[in-house]
């Protein structure tokens, strides 16, 4: 536990430096095109990945963004934070810090993830063929003693890839911006990895799909779903599908705010889990 | 286009899409965004309150630009009437309206500008802000700036 929480300081540490040394602030891009912050601190929706990098940086900027996230349903709550670096709009590199609270046990779940992701080609707005980017989340989990007893096989970290593609149409629907985001993922994680990796009835990786649809109302206000397909390894307790219907909104290049009703599925033996999930970042150079 | 957002927001379509139907509805909701209604030629021209709109709109973008101390100086040199002019036959003709851009190309008036991404985005932000201030709708302004963008790749780093 000690050497979890050094590494977390370091981490910190290491993030703070950056801030400080960065020199342009990154506002080049239009507003609310970077989307918001995913529950794993990667740039995008609210529970997938998007291909744009976190924060209004363009080619010549670096931009360094900070974000907060509450997802409460029946009987779990998950508060994530973290802050993603982006460099260039070509790499991302964040950190989000998650707790997970069984509200019937009191018992907590926490976790680091660190994320590292790539633009390879194309703009999100400009560029004929979607936006393309590659990443992965490293998770190391923190508190290992519900994932030993649902039966993971691996209790202590776990590493997600995904590669996904994001467009945005100008005036696409009855000239309203319309944005779609498909992403597939190779995961072991069971429950975003709170529960571990792998299990006794699929111990590999195994390949996930994840989807965003989005409608921009105005320059400010953006409405849309989401599907997060999830791996379902562990005999204990069926893992179900993700899915949220959002809002979000995008008052400046500074702030966001997300507000989603998440339908989690059976969580843990826990049936149909529904709440809501609120986001907000900041974007702060 | 109010119904989609309503059928979006309201709650039985979660438990309606729930299961194998899920994927089936998200595709549904990815083709319809997916597939771009090109409004009929005229009708954008027209929407943008015609020559004299246009004008106006790019006289308001003058005005802003000479406000922005990042984007006023590209236009040190620059004759603002002929730009005025050039640039409102140029959105004229994109947008339908009964003219003949005749100006130079977007690659010679930018050549050894080097405007760099984040600039060109800003002056799409002066572009948006010179239309609210005439109180173009909202997605009148998008059906322009999907006609302008493809001229982003002879504008930019030249």
């Amino acid at each position: 536990m000690a050497i979890n929480r050094q590494y977390r300081t370091v981490i910190s540490i290491i993030i703070l430096c950056s801030l400080t040394s960065l020199a342009q602030a990154g506002e080049g891009k239009l507003l609310a095109t970077p989307g918001v912050t995913q529950v794993e601190g990667s740039g995008g929706g609210g529970i997938v990945p998007w291909a744009t990098l976190a924060g209004y940086a363009s080619r010549d900027e670096q931009a360094v963004s900070a974000f907060a996230t509450r997802v409460s349903v029946d009987d779990y709550r998950l508060d994530v934070w973290g802050a993603a670096i982006n460099l260039y709009d070509r790499a991302e590199i964040s950190f989000a810090h998650q707790n997970f609270y069984l509200k019937r046990s009191s018992a907590e779940i926490r976790q680091d993830i660190a994320g590292l992701k790539f633009r390879i080609a194309g703009d999100l707005v400009y560029s004929t063929w979607p936006q393309l980017s590659v990443g992965f989340q490293h998770k190391m989990l923190e508190d290992d003693a519900i994932a030993n007893a649902v039966g993971a096989k691996n209790t202590n970290s776990g590493t997600d890839f995904y590669l996904v593609a994001s467009k945005l149409h100008l005036g696409a629907i009855g000239g309203y911006n319309a944005l779609w985001s498909l992403a597939g993922r190779a995961t072991k994680a069971n429950q975003l990895g709170l529960l571990g990796f792998g299990g006794d009835e699929e111990d590999g990786y195994s390949f996930q799909a994840e989807a965003s649809a989005a409608i921009l109302l105005s320059r400010q206000w953006a409405v849309g779903m989401e599907y997060r397909q999830k791996p379902d390894n562990l005999s204990f307790a069926e893992e179900q599908d993700w899915i949220d219907i959002f809002i979000a909104y995008l008052p400046n290049k500074h702030i966001n705010v997300t507000l989603a009703h998440a339908d989690l599925g059976d969580i843990a033996g826990a049936d149909d889990q529904n709440g809501t999930y609120l986001s907000i970042t900041g974007y702060l150079w | 286009m109010p119904s989609f957002i309503y059928i979006l927001l309201t709650r039985p379509f979660i438990t309606a899409v729930k299961g194998s139907k899920r994927v089936a509805a998200l595709f549904l909701a990815l083709s319809l965004s997916a597939c771009a209604t090109q409004s009929g030629d005229a009708s954008l021209y027209q929407s943008l309150g015609e020559e004299a709109g246009i004008k106006n709109i790019v006289a308001r973008l003058i005005y802003e630009i000479g406000d922005d101390p990042v984007i006023r100086p590209y236009f040190e040199e620059t004759d603002l009437d002929r730009f005025h002019e050039k640039l409102s036959e140029q959105i004229c003709e994109v947008s339908g309206g009964p003219c003949e851009y005749s100006g130079d190309s977007m690659v010679d008036v930018h050549t050894k500008m080097n405007v760099s991404e984040s600039d060109f985005n800003r002056l799409v932000d002066l572009l948006i802000t010179a239309m609210n201030h005439y109180k173009i709708p909202h997605p009148v302004q998008n059906q322009l700036l999907a006609r302008l963008t493809p001229m982003r790749k002879d504008i930019i780093y030249k």
